[in-house]
């Protein structure tokens, strides 16, 4: 229990709660538009990146930031013409085969590809407190700047579009900010996993609230929680992190939907009961 | 003479390991092709993609157990398809979420199984093996399964030809008709398990949506019936695979570290390159 807290864990804890709280911020938003694909995709064609880096020399974060930043610009540039789906499988698979290059140049480093793929909580260095908080900051103020625009064009496009908002530049600013979360996520949480994080806590919070900020704030809680839990449980078990995020992504998931199911079938019950008691027209008020 | 020996290496079509590559390389780039016509019509790349990182899963449970790879990808592949049906990823609405969910969980499990392989077998560079993938180190003897989950994934397509491509077209027509969607979907699902374990085997299990998707996109670019973007598909794929074992044979003493480039790069990137030639038209056009 003691080593769980002690100096070099002090930064990987700080570190790692801003990771899940902006993770879970910026999920929320992959949630809403419906992102998944493009949140999978990103951070594992930064993948590249951090193989590209460890094969020169640079440091990870640089490496990571840089393909982050291609596979944005390559998706919003090309995403818009053609089938969105499929320009964002051929990104992926194109970052990925340079990837592989890289990988065959330097294979001596297969333990280090393996932490890069599923995560390596015990990596962080305090040189990269500085960085993190930064970029992390920027990628909630532009959630935070964005926030009307970025709620209105998920929802009711048509309505933006009247309202003077410009679909492809909302686009562009969302998925930086997923590539900022990249960046900052996939060291601790593995380029795999990144977007489990980001898709399990709002998923589950979509179910919990029906208002965004309340379900930001759900999101990023629950995201605090797998990320701590995964580490303690990583620590211990010595098992990748990875595998406790992708895992507590599914219990909430299937947590919420269960929450919801039961709720309604308590409403429903509740509502046959009061029309057992007071006749039909108490069953039209209750609705 | 000297270009040719260039271009196809002295030794190239007598090496055994060339021509197992060569012919499951040509089974899966065939099979990979109707499939992934279907696939980027239904705008379904993403659950394409999910099976392959999925079959990842069951390459690293394969190499745990010591069984063969193909056999892991292909039943961790159909599983995940089962719970992708199971939560709902039929719908069309929160498709991707539930194929997301499914997929992490999927990339979670195979975290852990290549950790505990680690522990178990000596060797670290199960992670690449697996992701990455190796067509050379596919063995003669499991040719006969390459041929069987290929000729099962082709007849599951061939079964519901008509009512799918209805469905992917317009899922209204085809409900007004009769067509039972799920049923129709499900067995759509289980092809495309068995088709991208295939790919996975070629080019590694995360390359493998580059020849799912990429030959059928080009492809339909190019032709405006299913039959001849089949057709197209296939055709790219083959062309695809066959001249990316070429050149990894031929880059045997390129640098920097002369043990030869990976085959899955080449391949994904003469499959990309396809791609972009056939937007040309399209770019010229407008």
């Amino acid at each position: 229990m003691a080593g769980l807290f002690s100096g070099f864990m002090v930064d990987t804890w700080f570190e790692a709660s801003v990771v899940a709280v902006v993770a879970g911020t910026v999920g929320f938003f992959v949630m809403l538009r419906g992102a998944t694909f493009a949140a999978h995709a990103i951070p594992q064609g930064a993948f590249t990146g951090a193989a590209g880096a460890a094969l020169v020399g640079a440091n990870s974060l640089v490496g990571v930031g840089t393909f982050s930043l291609l596979g944005v610009v390559a998706i919003a540039r090309w995403g818009r013409r053609g089938r969105h789906d499929v320009v964002i499988a051929l990104c992926l698979v194109t970052l990925l085969g340079v990837g592989s290059l890289f990988l065959s140049m330097s294979s001596q480093y297969a333990e280090q590809t393996f932490s890069l793929l599923f995560g390596e909580p015990l990596a962080v260095s305090s040189g990269d407190l500085v960085p993190t908080v930064l970029l992390g900051a920027v990628c909630i103020a532009v959630v935070v700047v964005l926030y009307r625009r970025l709620v209105l064009s998920s929802l009711a496009p048509e309505l933006a579009a009247v309202q003077g908002i410009r679909p492809e530049r909302v686009e562009l600013w969302f998925l930086l900010s997923v590539g900022a979360a990249t960046t900052l996520a996939l060291p601790i949480v593995g380029a795999l996993l990144v977007f489990s994080l980001m898709i399990g806590p709002p998923a589950a919070a979509r179910f919990l609230t029906n208002r965004p900020a309340g379900a930001i704030a759900a999101s990023g809680a629950l995201a605090l929680a797998t990320v701590w839990a995964s580490i303690v449980a990583s620590f211990f078990s010595n098992w990748p992190i990875g595998f406790f995020v992708g895992s507590f992504a599914v219990v909430w998931y299937v947590f919420g939907r269960e929450l919801v199911t039961w709720r309604q079938r308590r409403l429903r019950n509740g509502q046959r009961g009061m029309a057992r008691r007071s006749g039909p027209s108490a069953v039209g008020l209750a609705r | 003479m000297s270009l040719l020996h260039v271009i196809f290496a002295p030794g190239l079509f007598s090496s055994p390991s060339v021509q197992a590559a060569m012919t499951v390389g040509g089974v899966v780039a065939l099979v990979c092709a109707p499939v992934g016509v279907f696939t980027v019509m239904r705008g379904q790349s993403f659950a394409g993609h999910a099976f392959s990182d999925i079959s990842a899963t069951g390459g690293s449970a394969a190499f745990l157990l010591g069984i063969s790879p193909l056999l892991g990808f292909a039943l961790m592949g159909l599983a995940g398809a089962g719970a992708m049906e199971a939560l709902g990823a039929g719908r069309h609405r929160g498709r991707d979420l539930v194929t997301g969910i499914v997929l992490g969980a999927g990339l979670g499990i195979s975290a852990l199984l290549l950790y505990l392989s680690t522990t178990v077998h000596t060797t670290t560079g199960a992670a690449v093996t697996v992701l990455f993938g190796s067509i050379f180190a596919v063995s003669s003897a499991s040719w006969p399964t390459v041929i069987a989950f290929g000729a099962a994934a082709l007849s599951l397509v061939a079964v519901v030809y008509r009512p799918l491509l209805l469905s992917s077209i317009s899922p209204d027509l085809a409900a007004a008709q009769g067509t039972r969607a799920s049923l129709v979907g499900a067995a759509y699902m289980g092809a495309l398990a068995l088709s991208v374990a295939l790919s996975a085997l070629t080019i590694g299990a995360i390359l493998s949506t580059a020849l799912l998707i990429g030959p059928a996109a080009a492809a339909l670019r190019l032709a405006k019936t299913p039959g001849r973007a089949t057709a197209w598909a296939g055709a790219i794929a083959l062309g695809s695979v066959w001249a990316g074992i070429v050149l990894a044979y031929d880059s045997y003493g390129w640098p920097p570290v002369h043990q030869g480039w990976p085959v899955s790069f080449f391949v994904v990137t003469l499959v990309l390159i396809c791609y972009l030639l056939a937007q040309l038209p399209a770019w010229r056009g407008r």
